[in-house]
């Protein structure tokens, strides 16, 4: 009999398993459905990865290894090629859903148009990039303009493909003045604000895009960045309910989700934090597991925290309740238990597609926004 | 020197192809595409129809009727997933209710027997997940799903372990009738002799018709758009859903797939550039509003996919199938959105009409025949990740065996399109985000080509 299975062998879930068994937990098993351990880090080339949980800042690849290494030592077993598809059938005591998180492809975003080979995500860019060595063009448009779009420019740089322009339908980009400086600035990149891409045009190859204002951008390569969302269809399967925009399964402030016995942590649940947050989900997640394997309570009741617009969702994370705005706005956040006012933020002017983070407080159950 | 050659690798060629090689005859395939099945027949909606809704008395309804029995009793065989629906027609009003005993009469004249007129409450019974607003219905229980990506790939595999000789890239350029035989010059220059010569060349079948001094015929391409929705889509449906029926167009229906999914589709647009298979943003959103009043919990899931596909239509209403002496030419033109349903009675028809046209030919023993068998794609069918093995594409649930396969097929392969036809590969929600590189690499491997070759790199 398994204690734990764990769902998923990136920093969420091999954070989870390396405390778990720190805590004397018996056999903790990891399913990776990649026939490597590490998670999405293990393409991610660039550095920034491990500064909350490891206390030191090195690159994903290397990130994901010493993950993987210091899971083996504490006694983890992950089983790697391993697709779970129903996770009431894997026999453990508790299951811990880590499955993480992808990025919205051109299909779902309903781009219209012809559909030539090269239209990438930044997902499938990082691992032709790094993993395999390959070019992927000479030319690319890339699609977003938050965080992990200015890392697609970084990545195609580094292939050798020019990338003529991002384009984001938001007002203004959506990262940090210097990560914009160091990468769009540094190579020359104009966005384009505002608008969004009309059509991708090419028969075999992409010859251009269109955008919704009328230009167009010669290009031979599309990469779509960003538009999170998780891979949540093992935790749909097993019925567990959803948050609406997030579409992230329901869980409380200690992961607990509807099910008895099922934990959810990581970007699963909320789409996307830096890996060192959910690696910090995976070491907090450990107590309440450990809880239900000795004294077998379950809350009674699991509910989402509310919101309302401008904030499209929020979730609990390691290191507080995390949550989504939808637009530039400027205004103040309450959280409240639903009567009493818990938190208020300062006034001030909050970014779409940016993680934000209240601190960690008891019984959160909404938050409103006051503009 | 061929007895017979077949101009077009789409459902209709491919089939014909595989007929004419169970008799003792010498029999090429081109097809102007890297791939057969790659053209209109891969962007269809993928059902088996009854024809039930057919023009009684036409070519199209005696060929669909002949066609469904024929690819049901052969899909089973050749690994081409067949799944048993059946369809509801819905009436969202009271002008549309009120025309279903006519269709129901409509479907008893095509020697459909087993449609059935049943109330809003009974189609809601069948269907819970319905948007508001019916008022009355009629079950088909006789349509079917069908692969649409196996089938010509099966007829083509099986034509050529017969002896068929398959040239791709090969678009007819001109053609030269001679005494006794028939010269097919291809753009790149490639010539090709043959006795006979069968038109099924789908959208470009006017073109060639032409080449051999014909008219009759104007292909108009009809366009149409179709929205794949997530696998997590399908428990919302069990039938496919049809509308009811226009003079123009079968109308949009939503539809489980053989492959999981739920389409939404097809929109109906004549067109005159044959190569315009691009997505419309007006189609997009035409087709999410009716999607929206058929099926709203449909709107809530992910698309996995957006593509347009070409009819051949005409300004005919029929088929236009033809036999021509004097040039040892037949013509199979104007093969619409019924063809793969039809595919195999339209390949007995193309028999028939060249030994109307004096090629003789005598059937070949059973036991030099070889049988194809393809592996399922279905989601009902046994698929080769559940006995085990690494899968790649975590989304289809592909195995890098099933990848391998298909590159080193008897019909290989050749791009990343032609290997989701044969695999699924890639056609998933997440379109490439975990397994793309990794698919490229294996394709590269087992093939010998390089990685930015199957990447499709300038």
């Amino acid at each position: 009999m398994i204690d734990v299975a764990i769902v998923g062998a990136g920093p969420a879930g091999l954070s989870a398993a390396i405390e778990l068994r720190r805590r004397g937990v018996g056999r903790v098993v990891v399913f990776e459905r990649e026939l490597f351990a590490g998670g999405i880090p293990r393409h991610s080339a660039h550095l920034g990865y491990g500064a909350r949980d490891m206390h030191r800042i090195t690159t994903g690849p290397r990130y994901a290894a010493l993950l993987t290494r210091r899971a083996e030592k504490a006694g983890v077993e992950i089983e790697v090629g391993r697709s779970v598809t129903d996770f009431a059938q894997l026999s453990a005591r508790a299951v811990l859903l880590a499955t993480g998180v992808r990025e919205r492809p051109r299909s779902a975003r309903l781009v219209p148009g012809d559909r030539p080979a090269g239209v990438l995500t930044t997902g499938s860019l990082q691992q032709f990039a790094t993993l395999h060595h390959q070019r992927v063009g000479n030319r690319a448009v890339v699609v977003g303009a938050e965080h992990v779009s200015f890392s697609a420019v970084l990545t195609l740089a580094h292939t050798g493909c020019r990338v003529a322009a991002m384009v984001t339908a938001l007002p203004h980009h959506q990262t940090y003045p210097l990560l914009r400086l160091a990468t769009a600035g540094r190579h020359r990149v104009p966005i384009h604000t505002g608008v969004d891409i009309a059509e991708i045009v090419g028969r075999t190859r992409v010859e251009a895009v269109v955008l919704t204002d009328g230009r167009r951008i010669a290009c031979d390569t599309v990469v779509f960045t960003g538009d999170w969302i998780p891979d949540h269809e093992l935790a749909r399967a097993g019925g567990l309910p959803m948050l609406l925009v997030a579409k992230a399964p329901i869980v409380d402030a200690s992961w607990h989700t509807q099910q008895q016995g099922v934990f959810a942590i990581g970007n699963l649940i909320h789409p996307a934090e830096t890996a060192d947050v959910c690696a910090l989900d995976g070491r907090a997640v450990a107590e309440h597991v450990i809880d239900w394997l000795t004294v077998g309570s379950w809350p009674a009741a699991v509910a989402a925290v509310e919101v309302a617009a401008p904030i499209q969702w929020a979730a609990t994370s390691a290191i507080g309740v995390t949550f989504r705005v939808d637009e530039f706005v400027t205004g103040s956040v309450a959280a409240s238990n639903g009567s009493e006012l818990l938190h208020q933020t300062k006034r001030k002017k909050w970014i779409p597609n940016r993680a934000y983070h209240l601190p960690r407080l008891r019984d959160c159950r909404q938050l409103t926004f006051k503009r | 020197m061929f007895d017979v050659t077949v101009v077009g690798g789409g459902v209709i060629g491919c089939a014909v192809a595989r007929e004419l090689t169970r008799r003792d005859l010498a029999v090429a395939l081109v097809e102007a595409r890297n791939d057969v099945g790659a053209g209109t027949s891969k962007a269809n909606t993928a059902i088996l129809h009854t024809g039930f809704d057919a023009t009684p008395g036409s070519t199209e309804s005696r060929l669909v009727a002949r066609g469904y029995e024929l690819l049901r009793a052969y899909a089973p065989n050749a690994g081409i997933s067949v799944e048993e629906t059946g369809a509801v027609l819905v009436a969202w009003d009271d002008e549309q209710a009120e025309s279903l005993p006519t269709l129901a009469a409509k479907a008893a004249a095509n020697n459909y027997m087993h449609a059935e007129v049943i109330d809003a409450k009974e189609v809601r019974g069948l269907e819970p997940h319905l948007g508001d607003g019916v008022t009355g219905g009629m079950v088909v229980p006789g349509e079917h799903l069908v692969d649409p990506w196996t089938t010509p790939i099966a007829f083509a595999t099986e034509a050529i372990l017969n002896g068929c000789q398959l040239f791709t890239g090969f678009a007819v350029a001109s053609c030269r009738v001679n005494a006794d035989s028939t010269t097919l010059v291809a753009a790149d220059g490639r010539v090709l002799r043959t006795r006979y010569v069968v038109n099924a060349a789908g959208l470009h079948g006017d073109t060639l018709h032409q080449l051999f001094g014909y008219t009759g015929f104007t292909i108009r391409p009809r366009r149409g758009e179709l929205i794949v929705f997530d696998k997590l889509a399908r428990p919302l449906l069990r039938h496919t859903i049809l509308p009811v029926p226009t003079a123009h167009t079968k109308g949009v229906l939503v539809a489980p797939t053989v492959f999981g999914n739920i389409m939404l589709g097809p929109t109906a647009d004549d067109i005159s550039d044959r190569s315009a298979t691009g997505s419309t943003k007006a189609g997009i959103d035409a087709l999410l509003m009716k999607g929206r009043r058929i099926l709203p919990a449909l709107l809530d899931e992910e698309v996995t996919a957006v593509y347009a596909g070409l009819r051949a239509a005409t300004e005919h209403s029929d088929y236009q199938l033809s036999a021509h002496a004097d040039n040892r030419y037949v013509c199979l033109g104007g093969i619409r959105s019924t063809g793969l349903t039809s595919s195999m009675a339209v390949a007995e028809e193309a028999v028939t009409l060249l030994s109307s046209i004096g090629l003789t030919m005598t059937m070949r023993d059973v036991g030099q025949l070889r049988d194809v068998r393809m592996t399922p794609l279905g989601e009902t069918d046994e698929r080769p990740y559940q006995r085990g093995g690494a899968v790649i594409c975590h989304c289809e649930r592909v195995t890098a065996k099933e990848i391998e396969a298909a590159v080193l097929s008897t019909v290989p392969a050749s791009d990343i399109d032609g290997l989701r036809r044969r695999t699924r590969v890639l056609a998933g929600r997440c379109q490439g985000f975990y397994c793309a590189a990794n698919v490229c690499a294996l394709a590269a491997k087992a093939s010998g080509r390089s990685m930015s070759e199957w990447m499709g790199v300038p």
